[in-house]
């Protein structure tokens, strides 16, 4: 897999040399405190806040896209929220070799969005689910197959519509390429129908996008990163890893 | 703004409703559920016969659920003040300091009938209006919770009742985004025609910054903000406010229909004005909708308000001043506003596209007047509907005392576990009070990340508050909540049943490392028309007042829901407690069950004294429902037991803390073993009685199973030969074992775990 340079970017850092990260709030985003939270209290970073109806992301590194129910999720998960006027702000970022990290809600925008392949859809039991599950990482060439290489991550999910589908050739792609991120697994790493929990191809729980900048995933990161909550610190592997993604 | 219409005391009053004697009117009547003696006082205060819509006005705000009338010569006796109160009963919320100028504002509500007839939508739109009272007042909402009841898991309506409230509740939380974190749910035959469910929100907000619903300032414009009104839930107040029959299960039309994601755009625009200061008054639309809002908010301020019905937001066409008066339509609000802040309130609205109206003025008049089409379609005075609305000391009478004394009713049931087998009461208990996780599972837990325990770890629900408005010297503050109630205590003793709720959720608290800050009451009753149902009512209200005295703990709102009775046969009495506490420190709250090996402690009244009266067993034995008596409360041994448990968590030597409630000592000792799939060796020597068994299957109160961490016990035991009406006794150990173990009985591990897992009535 080759990732292309980051160079065509505007260089985004800002004169004092922070990272600068968005996230986009749409009405219905119910996790976006949650990032802003995490992310200033583990790693100094303060979120900018970019409203749906932008129509111009401002000078960013990367962007998030948070969990929540973006327009009520009415029609389909994240339907809505891809056909917004800031997403086409963010499909031409992500067009330009841009870092984006989607989050549950933001990972069902990813898809609608067609930014990454597949769709997410009920859960097999029909049921909302919320509890923690352990997650391997797939083998690819990502920072994020790289930063989780060998781990077995714990971290919660909670999702009504997190049962990834992809057809037959997709998967293969998703596979030979090397694009599959996280797969549920035991809590030691193996992987089968037994740790499913909502009925996923191939046990898939996140993918990144071809160049490795967009990583799309149904478990809340940004949920496991004290120890008192929950007892898993996880989740700050993964935001490294984001944050590593464009640094 | 030009909102009134200079003639407005000339409009012509549509016709008033026609009150020949006879069917048509008998009917009028009884649909609105006045009383002949309260029809004769609406016409008193008119001075003249009502047109529908002033009837349909009258009826919703003098029904049971807006005026409390049966209810409110009763509450008064409840202790409502203490030094954290901030603001007590009589709000749409209560609110309590918890640290610096943080504070927490909560409140538990019922939806029981709207949930019985559309479980679905009953509870969801119960949370939903639960978060609108917490959230009107410029609070974020950061938890909520529930208490439900069923009838017999056998039950033909059960298994489909809990699948639906479970999935309404779980549905609008989620949505919204308020972790639902905790709460209490059992089942019981009282609840057969007439489930219970009973929604709690707790918020946080600034003590500067509360909000209260007052229309002041004649001159001001009245704003409608949120959803358009449609003709749903039309007389959910006065259906609220009468007894089922069971063809019942059929009236959907008066159940609303919630919409989650509107709640959370009023959610976010709510505290988005508030905090702008762009609103003078603001009050969810409720019960009774519209009218009761105008009518509270009006009353609140001592004005009076102007409404134009032909400005108010519709979904349907042809709504009459009747529908539109009386919709349950969800997610909207009532907005007192300045004149010269509209403007800018439409801007900072449009950014939630929510629709917003002026529909009305505040005036001087005392008198809500309503104009529709032409119409002067209300035109009454505030006061008889808030302040001055109806209110009875009902005859109370009470119930003959239990049949059976308790220390018979003791030996009955003690044959009656020799005849039924120790090791298969102990399964019946584990499967009455098993594993919920399969609804839990339902609910976000940990939106909001500050969850530390949620209502799968089986005590408490502690939250890690992380405020910038808290004491700077509290970096792990928390809070911590439950809501629950013994009804079988109350069925058989109306004042210690009450009391013993209060006790319950106080030591669910303390077993949490917390200290109780204040209660939310939710009490529901059969039909007060019966004196016996309200005898209940009034002892469970001394009950309560008793414990929250003796406890310290006041409550600072609540609700009443009455006539839960369907054919005549009315529920078990239900005053469901809700109560919040502080933890100075969440890293030091202890574990409801034990993640490996401990050794077991109890802690518990140096008179031990186990009962069956109510009791778990009891049930599961099939014993008598109204026999014997329920576990004795001693003041000062639970007090002190409370505070010990402060200072050992304080201390950090405590690892592991439960409150021994349903079922007793055993069931609660064998849960802690067997949810992380260990063992348990129990052994209550002399405590078990001469009997052999009461210790372990009988029921006391303020007693506690507890572990401390490695290093710790001495110190702890050191501290407890201090105590004077306490006594900490070893009693075994949780231990990698595969039995459940205790005096001279055992089962596998793998029964137990199966009884308990098979726990839920699921379709």
């Amino acid at each position: 897999m080759s990732v292309p340079s980051a160079a065509s970017l505007t260089p985004k850092f800002s004169p004092s040399g922070k990272l600068r990260i968005g996230l986009v709030q749409f009405p219905g985003s119910n996790c976006d405190q949650d990032c802003f939270d995490v992310l200033a209290r583990h790693f100094g970073i303060k979120v900018a806040p970019v409203w749906h109806t932008q129509t111009e992301l401002p000078a960013l590194d990367a962007v998030i896209l948070p969990g929540g129910f973006s327009y009520g999720d009415y029609l389909r998960s994240g339907a809505l929220a891809a056909h917004s006027p800031i997403m086409i702000a963010v499909k031409d970022f992500v067009a330009k070799g841009g870092a984006v990290l989607g989050i549950c809600n933001g990972f069902q925008i990813l898809t609608e969005s067609h930014l990454l392949p597949g769709a997410l859809l009920r859960n097999s039991n029909r049921q909302f689910i919320c509890e923690y599950v352990h997650l391997a990482t797939a083998s690819g060439q990502s920072v994020y197959h790289k930063a989780l290489a060998g781990k077995v991550s714990r971290l919660p999910i909670a999702h009504g519509e997190g049962r990834f589908y992809v057809d037959a050739d997709g998967l293969k792609r998703l596979q030979d390429q090397g694009q599959i991120a996280l797969r549920y697994a035991s809590p030691i790493g193996l992987t089968g129908p037994d740790f499913n929990p909502n009925g996923a191809v191939d046990q898939i729980a996140g993918i990144v996008s071809a160049n490795g900048r967009v990583l799309g995933l149904m478990p809340h990161p940004e949920r496991a990163t004290d120890s008192l909550l929950g007892g898993s610190t996880d989740g700050l592997a993964v935001l490294e890893a984001f944050l590593s993604s464009f640094t | 703004m030009q909102m009134i219409p200079p003639a407005i005391n000339t409009l012509p009053r549509p016709a008033a409703i026609d009150e020949t004697p006879g069917p048509a009117f008998d009917q009028l009547q009884k649909k609105h559920k006045l009383t002949i003696a309260e029809y004769a006082r609406v016409k008193d205060i008119l001075g003249r016969v009502p047109t529908l819509a002033e009837l349909g006005v009258f009826s919703a705000m003098w029904s049971e659920h807006c005026s409390y009338k049966s209810s409110r010569v009763h509450l008064k006796r409840l202790p409502t003040e203490g030094p954290a109160v901030v603001v007590g009963p009589g709000e749409n919320a209560g609110v309590v300091r918890v640290s610096g100028k943080l504070c927490l504002a909560f409140k538990m509500e019922s939806h029981n009938h709207p949930s019985y007839i559309e479980p679905y939508q009953g509870a969801a739109t119960g949370v939903g209006g639960i978060l609108r009272d917490v959230f009107c007042m410029g609070a974020r909402p950061i938890a909520n919770l529930n208490a439900l009841r069923f009838g017999l898991r056998s039950h033909e309506r059960t298994p489909f009742l809990l699948e639906h409230v479970v999935k309404g509740i779980g549905d609008y939380g989620n949505c919204i985004g308020v972790p639902t974190v905790g709460g209490n749910i059992s089942f019981d035959e009282s609840y057969n025609g007439n489930c219970l469910v009973n929604a709690m929100t707790v918020g946080v907000i600034h003590e500067d910054h509360i909000f209260k619903g007052y229309a002041t300032g004649q001159g001001n414009i009245v704003v409608y903000l949120g959803s358009a009104t449609g003709r749903d839930g039309i007389h959910g107040a006065s259906m609220a406010s009468g007894s089922f029959a069971s063809q019942d299960a059929n009236s959907r039309s008066t159940v609303q229909v919630g919409d989650p994601f509107t709640e959370k755009l009023l959610l976010e625009a709510t505290l988005d004005v508030l905090d702008k200061g762009l609103v003078i008054g603001l009050q969810d639309m409720g019960a009774a909708g519209l009218t009761s809002s105008a009518f509270e908010m009006a009353g609140r301020a001592g004005n009076g308000l102007y409404l134009d019905l032909d400005q108010v937001p519709v979904r349907t066409t042809a709504m009459s001043a009747y529908e539109l008066l009386l919709s349950e339509s969800q997610e909207r609000m009532l907005m007192v506003v300045e004149p010269a802040k509209w403007s800018e309130l439409q801007r900072v609205l449009a950014k939630w596209q929510l629709a917003c109206t002026v529909i009305g003025v505040v005036t001087d008049t005392g008198r809500v007047q309503i104009h529709h089409q032409g119409h002067l379609e209300v035109d009454v005075p505030v006061d008889p509907m808030t302040e001055l609305a109806p209110k009875y000391e009902r005859v109370t009478r009470a119930r003959p005392a239990p049949s059976v004394s308790g220390p018979s009713f003791n030996q009955s049931a003690i044959n009656a576990i020799q005849v039924h087998g120790p090791s298969a009461l102990l399964l019946d208990l584990l499967q009455d009070t098993g594993d919920k996780l399969p609804l839990y599972r339902q609910y976000d837990r940990h939106i909001g990340t500050k969850t530390v325990h949620a209502s799968e770890s089986q005590g408490a629900a502690v939250l890690w508050l992380r405020s910038e408005w808290a004491d700077p010297g509290e970096p792990y503050l928390g809070v911590v909540a439950t809501a629950t109630c013994n009804e079988r205590y109350n069925r058989l003793d109306a004042t210690l049943g009450a009391a013993h709720a209060v006790l319950k959720s106080a030591r669910m608290i303390a077993a949490s490392g917390g200290q109780p800050l204040a209660a939310t009451d939710c009490l529901n009753y059969g039909n007060p028309e019966d004196p016996e149902v309200m005898d209940d009512f009034s002892r469970g209200v001394d009950g309560i007042s008793l414990a929250c005295r003796e406890l310290g703990v006041p409550v600072v709102s609540g609700n009443v829901s009455l006539y839960n009775e369907t054919d005549g046969h009315s529920i078990a009495p239900t005053p469901m407690i809700g109560m919040v506490g502080k933890v100075k420190d969440v890293r030091l709250c202890p574990l409801a069950a034990p993640i490996g090996p401990v050794e077991l402690f109890l802690l518990h009244g140096t008179k031990f004294s186990p009962e069956f009266g109510g009791s778990l067993a009891a049930k599961a034995l099939g014993l008598p429902l109204r026999a014997g008596r329920a576990p004795l409360v001693d003041w000062e041994q639970e007090r002190e037991a409370m505070a010990f448990l402060g200072e050992l968590s304080g201390a950090g030597h405590l690892a592991v803390a439960r409150d021994v409630g349903d079922g007793g000592v055993l069931a609660c000792a064998a849960k802690m073993a067997i949810v992380h799939g260990h063992g348990l060796a129990l052994d209550l020597g002399e405590l078990v009685g001469t009997d052999g068994l009461s210790g372990y299957f009988g029921e006391v109160s303020g007693c506690y199973l507890v572990a401390f961490h490695s290093g710790s016990t001495a110190a702890a035991l050191h501290n407890a030969n201090e105590l004077r009406y306490c006594a900490l006794t070893r009693v075994g150990a949780v231990k990698v074992s595969d039995e459940v173990q205790w005096g001279q009985w055992s089962l596998p591990v793998a029964a137990a775990r199966h009884a308990f897992s098979s726990s839920l009535p699921l379709s």
